[in-house]
């Protein structure tokens, strides 16, 4: 057994760029905003790093290719920088990589960047890329919602839920996420709506409507870790630490294998199991204090709920409709607005969750802050439900 | 004893009715009023005489073993490929392995009933598939008369259900209509000139003669398969000494003209109703004329192993607009938006390679444990196996299979959104997130039952190539 990551690594700095669309920046100039803010909180110069790492999934879109644009942007000291991608979880993969360094004894104080521009491609969506030479010639034609959206009739099917009720339960999942980022003046979308607004918007993939998927966004969002003892030597008294980091990736059972129902995720549920032992969490429904869920479209981070052990089986569309994952809810979800609304810059979007839970952790969160956070809990999904990279990362105070 | 051992048909399930062509058109061309009555058959978007051809096969073979085949012989005048062999291609998405003979029949017609008289003419077991898509352009007398369609054939010694009993074929340079080889659409001339001066000389006469040679008498003849619609038809028989009443349904009412593919569907039709002992004529138009006579024997009796022509027309679905079928047929430039810009470049080479799992939908079965699965892997997905190389090929077109989940995506470009998927769950093992086809809204949910079909997957315009590959479509009375 791996002793794991628990309290080994401390965060010492993270930044945070306006998640939007940014018509008038390069996804330099968004790298560089969360930077500044990070090396600023971290109190830190850039010479003092000894590793970075760096995500984005579109490369071809904005900054190209491996390490090389991040250490041109921030004149890294001609330290090892890896470039990481791994669909929407390649932020939280840029942030272990860092966390492993330190942990390691490698680095004395890593850095982990993320960033994506996605609003130099003409679409309005995700765009539409070629998924390689093979899969092209077999590959159902697919958008990332149409994708998404074969969950709610899976999961409706296996759980006897009518066609009406998820659709509501789906429904409150984005206007509890609409509430929350109205109240974040860095979140992409920020106007307050109502469920009638949800269920009236037009259809993107079946039951899928507008208001059901997730904002595409422009951001960047970046962390300094170290150790717990050069934090301390620092002058700091309130230290977040990572807790757990763990990845699981489809192997092809689902896509292939007619042991999986469709109605769930089984990286998320592995990932999630691993997490929880990895930090010591023996009941995650009492210990998890927030979460920021994978909520690219709102029947995705209905059924995380369930895949996170935090609903029943069966039971996520009731407790969403509860308001179980309000902001004043048991488990407050997607406290900054999540994806839905603070916005989706892929590469960006893991470091942005966990920017957020270190924020509420410090106790900085002003308007929209959770009484005495103890651990958060921040979920990726990237892929399609079938064939996907899941993450589950933990952070807390010190210690707890 | 040689003939034909099995007959198939397919016609697409779109029917577009004839009544939406003159409501676009009649301002412009008041005599389509005419021809302005009952539907015509009409390819989906995702349709070629190749995906036809390849359905109309199946139909024909049921579940009868393919092995046996020693040669494709493939009749169109709207062959998707004018250099590559269409007919390969088939051979490929019907698995009939490589030791086979091939070739396409072409430029005339009469195209399609050359095929069967080359194939008839020996003993060699053969698929012998006629198939055609013919474009017109809009307002043309041909998009109203024209219908899609395929018709196959097995032919060969032994258990036939209709013997060849000979045939005659005149060839004649005259010039009714033509297309060049760079063009889309026919020219023609004018139709009186080709009917008085052309079809109504030269047909009766090579039917005349064909009995002569044979040493049959007009009476003797049960029924005639001739090319064209009933009134011209009847003219011909009348001509030829037939009894008008042996003239077979033209199919006008319900398919159009099928072209090449036309006297093929017809005669599948016939041979699907026919009793042992009927004499059959088959006539074919095109630079002359082929005329074919069958005997049905004993084996008639055996059932169509598919829904055959008449479960191909129970399946049709009226389409009443005008401007998708304009728009399925590259008529009208639309704006297809930005997710329609994606390069469908093909690598042949990753074609080449993979060719049986793309076209053929061959997956994979494990020697070790039995689990079926797609595509084949080098390594087992059953959880409890995970060997290493044990999958052996494994067909899995015919599979039965039902949705597990499904979406109906308008984000993703499609020609006919939204485009339904979703998860394809195979009852033997196995699936795969596959596209579907010929879905209408509220047709699928979970539990759907689906048949694959061979479709086009994406056409590559900027180079002129289409990749095929299998999709699901619902599971009706008339494609079980």
């Amino acid at each position: 057994m791996p002793t794991g990551i628990k309290d080994k690594v401390a965060i010492l700095g993270m930044g945070c760029s306006r998640f939007g669309e940014h018509w008038d920046k390069n996804a330099e100039d968004l790298i560089v905003e969360a930077y500044e803010e990070c090396l600023d909180d971290a109190g830190i110069e850039t010479g003092q790093i000894d590793a970075a790492w760096f995500a984005t999934a579109i490369e071809e879109q904005h900054v190209g290719k491996s390490g090389i644009p991040l250490a041109m942007t921030l004149r890294l000291a001609y330290i090892p920088v890896t470039r990481v991608e791994n669909y929407c979880a390649s932020g939280t993969e840029a942030f272990r990589g860092a966390v492993y360094a330190v942990a390691s004894g490698a680095a004395d104080m890593a850095l982990a960047v993320g960033v994506e521009k996605l609003k130099d491609t003409g679409y309005g969506g995700l765009p539409q890329r070629s998924r390689g030479v093979v899969n092209d010639m077999f590959i159902a034609n697919a958008s990332a919602p149409g994708a998404f959206a074969q969950l709610a009739s899976a999961y409706r099917t296996k759980h006897g839920v009518d066609a009406g009720d998820l659709k509501r339960a789906m429904a409150q999942v984005s206007v509890k996420s609409h509430a929350n980022g109205a109240r974040n003046e860095r979140a992409h979308l920020r106007r307050v709506i109502d469920i009638d607004t949800v269920l009236k918007a037009p259809i993107v993939a079946e039951p899928l409507g507008l208001y059901d998927c997730c904002g595409v966004s422009d951001g960047a969002a970046c962390a300094i870790v170290t150790t717990p003892d050069i934090a301390r030597g620092l002058g700091r008294h309130h230290i977040v630490s990572v807790k757990a980091l763990q990845l699981s990736v489809s192997n092809g059972i689902e896509a292939s294998h007619n042991s999986w129902d469709g109605s769930y995720l089984m990286t998320t549920r592995k990932a999630a199991e691993r997490a929880y032992r990895e930090a010591g969490i023996k009941s995650p429904r009492a210990q998890i204090s927030m979460v920021e869920a994978h909520d690219c479209f709102s029947i995705t981070e209905l059924v995380t709920m369930e895949d996170l052990y935090l609903s029943d089986d069966g039971h996520a569309w009731r407790d969403v409709l509860a308001g179980d994952y309000n902001a004043d809810g048991r488990i407050p979800c997607q406290i900054d607005g999540g994806l839905k609304c603070f916005g989706h810059p892929i590469g960006a979007s893991g470091l942005r969750m966990l920017y957020e839970m270190y924020t509420q952790l410090l106790g900085r969160a002003g308007a929209r802050q959770l009484a005495d956070p103890v651990l958060g809990l921040t979920h990726n999904l990237g892929g399609f439900p079938h064939q996907n990279v899941a993450s589950v990362s933990i952070i807390g105070q010190l210690g707890a | 004893m040689i003939g034909i051992t099995a007959a198939g048909a397919y016609i697409p399930r779109t029917r577009l009715n004839r009544e939406a062509i003159l409501t676009a058109n009649g301002w412009f061309n008041p005599a389509l009023r005419s021809l302005a009555k009952g539907t015509r058959a009409t390819c989906n978007w995702d349709e070629d005489a190749l995906t036809m051809a390849v359905e109309a096969a199946r139909d024909c073979f049921g579940g009868e073993d393919r092995c046996g085949i020693g040669r494709i012989v493939l009749a169109s005048t709207s062959l998707p490929f004018g250099d590559r062999q269409n007919a390969a291609v088939v051979a490929e998405a019907l698995n009939l392995g490589g030791g086979i003979a091939s070739m396409d029949v072409t430029s005339s017609l009469r195209a399609g009933t050359s095929a069967l008289a080359v194939a008839l003419a020996d003993s060699n077991p053969s698929l012998v598939v006629l198939s055609e898509h013919r474009q017109a352009r809009a307002a043309s007398a041909g998009e109203m008369a024209f219908g899609d369609a395929a018709a196959a054939f097995l032919t060969g010694g032994g258990n036939v259900i209709a013997e060849f009993i000979g045939c005659h074929s005149v060839t004649v340079d005259l010039v009714d209509h033509y297309r060049a080889s760079q063009d889309r659409f026919d020219y023609g001339w004018e139709e009186r000139w080709a009917r008085d001066e052309g079809i109504m000389k030269i047909m009766p006469a090579a039917i005349a003669a064909a009995l002569v040679k044979l040493a049959l008498e007009p009476g003797a003849i049960a029924r005639a398969v001739l090319p064209f619609d009933a009134a011209s038809n009847r003219r011909i028989a009348g001509k030829a000494g037939l009894r008008e009443e042996v003239v077979a349904d033209s199919l006008f009412a319900e398919m159009g003209n099928a072209g090449a593919a036309h006297p093929g569907v017809i005669l599948a039709d016939v041979l699907a109703a026919a009793a042992p002992g009927e004499t059959i004529l088959v006539a074919g138009w095109g630079q002359g004329c082929d005329v074919i006579v069958l005997r049905t024997s004993d084996g008639i009796a055996r059932r169509p192993a598919g829904p055959g022509v008449r479960g191909h027309l129970a399946r049709g679905r009226i389409e009443a607009n005008y401007n998708r079928y304009l728009a399925f047929n590259n008529l009208i430039e639309q704006e297809k938006g930005i997710r329609s810009e994606l390069d469908k470049q093909t690598a042949v080479s990753a074609l080449y390679r993979n060719r049986d799992m793309i076209v053929g939908f061959v997956g994979g079965k494990c020697s070790a444990c039995g689990t079926v699965q797609f595509p084949r892997s080098n390594v087992c997905v059953n959880p409890n196996c995970g060997r290493f190389h044990t999958q052996e090929p494994h067909p899995m077109a015919d599979a039965r299979a039902t949705v597990q989940s499904w979406t109906a995506d308008h984000l993703t470009y499609s020609p006919d959104p939204p485009n339904h998927f979703g998860m394809v769950v195979f009852a033997e093992g196995g699936r795969l997130m596959m596209d579907f086809t010929d879905v209408g809204k509220g047709e699928v949910d979970v539990g759907t039952p689906l048949r694959l079909m061979f479709r086009i997957k994406d056409y590559d315009d900027r180079r002129g190539f289409r990749r095929y590959f299998w999709k699901a479509a619902p599971l009706s009375p008339a494609n079980d």
